[in-house]
C-alpha cells in the first residue's frame, strides 16, 4: 500500500545495530501498524540494520524509505527534515545517544522502544524528555509487540 | 559523522558508557564546554545525550563520538578554528 506523504504524518524509525534479532521483526511490523493508521514509516539505519529490512520485505509491502543514518541526523539538525513521531530502537548506550540527540534536535513525539538482555538496565540512563516501551526481548517479539501496541496513536 | 574519518585523531576511550565519557572530560580537562547534541564539530553533527560535554586541552578538541555497534569512543584531535567556535559561545566553565 503507497501512501501519499506530501500531506499524511510521518513516522521515524531509528534502528540501531541490528545485533539483537527482534529489531527486524518489530520494525516491519510497527511499519505495517503504523500504516493501518495512515502514518507514513521512514527507516534510518545503519547499512547492515538496512539491509535486513530491505532483504525482509523485497517489495516493500511493509516498509517505505530508507535512508542512512547518518544523513537523515544531518538533515533533522539542518532543520531539512523532521517527523511526526520518532521511534528510536535502543538496545545499547549507543541506542540511548541517538535518542538523546533526537530529543535535542527533533519535534517528533519521541518513543524509545529498548529491548534486550539489559533493557531496564538501559532504560533506567534515559534521562531526557522521551516515551519509553522497555521489556527484557531478545528472540521473542511479541512482548514488545503488545507493549508498542499501547503506546501507538 | 562519516566526517571523522577525514581528520586525524586520537582515541582516549572506548567502551565507556556516554556518560562515563562526559564524566572523564570533566575530570580529566580544566576547559570543557557543554553543547546541545546535533551541534556541528569537525563537519559532523553530534550525537549524544543532553549536554554534550566537549573537552579542550592546548589546541586539542576531546569530544564523544558515538557508533550506533560499538558504542561511545572518546577522541581527541587538533582543531584550533572549532576551539575559537567553542569559546566564541556562552562559556561554562
Amino acid at each position: 500500500m503507497a501512501i501519499d506523504t506530501r500531506d499524511t504524518p510521518t513516522a521515524l524509525l531509528l534502528l540501531g545495530c541490528p545485533q539483537v534479532p527482534v529489531q527486524t521483526s518489530v520494525a516491519v511490523h510497527l511499519c505495517d501498524q503504523l500504516r493501518e493508521r495512515g502514518i507514513a514509516p521512514v527507516i534510518a539505519g545503519t547499512g547492515a540494520a538496512r539491509r535486513l529490512i530491505e532483504v525482509a520485505d523485497p517489495k516493500r509491502h511493509y516498509i517505505g524509505e530508507v535512508i542512512d543514518l547518518d544523513l537523515c541526523i544531518d538533515q533533522i539538525a539542518e532543520k531539512q527534515r523532521d517527523f511526526d513521531l520518532a521511534f528510536v530502537f535502543i538496545h545499547n548506550d549507543g541506542g540511548v545517544s541517538y535518542a538523546g540527540t533526537l530529543s535535542a534536535i527533533s519535534k517528533a513525539r519521541l518513543v524509545g522502544i529498548v529491548y534486550g538482555e539489559h533493557a531496564d538496565e538501559t532504560a533506567a540512563t534515559i534521562t531526557f524528555p522521551c516515551e519509553v516501551v522497555a521489556v527484557k526481548a531478545t528472540h521473542n517479539p511479541m512482548p514488545l509487540v503488545v507493549r508498542l501496541g499501547k503506546v501507538l496513536p | 559523522m562519516s566526517c571523522i574519518d577525514q581528520i586525524e585523531y586520537e582515541i582516549l576511550l572506548q567502551g565507556a558508557s556516554f556518560r562515563e565519557s562526559a564524566e572523564y572530560i570533566r575530570s580529566h580537562f580544566s576547559e570543557w564546554h557543554e553543547v546541545e547534541p546535533g551541534y556541528l564539530l569537525f563537519g559532523a553533527h553530534l550525537i549524544g545525550v543532553p549536554p554534550v560535554v566537549l573537552g579542550i586541552e592546548g589546541e586539542d578538541v576531546i569530544f564523544p563520538y558515538t557508533k550506533p555497534c560499538r558504542g561511545t569512543f572518546l577522541l581527541r584531535a587538533r582543531g584550533p578554528d572549532e576551539i575559537a567556535r567553542l569559546r566564541a559561545r556562552k562559556k561554562k566553565r
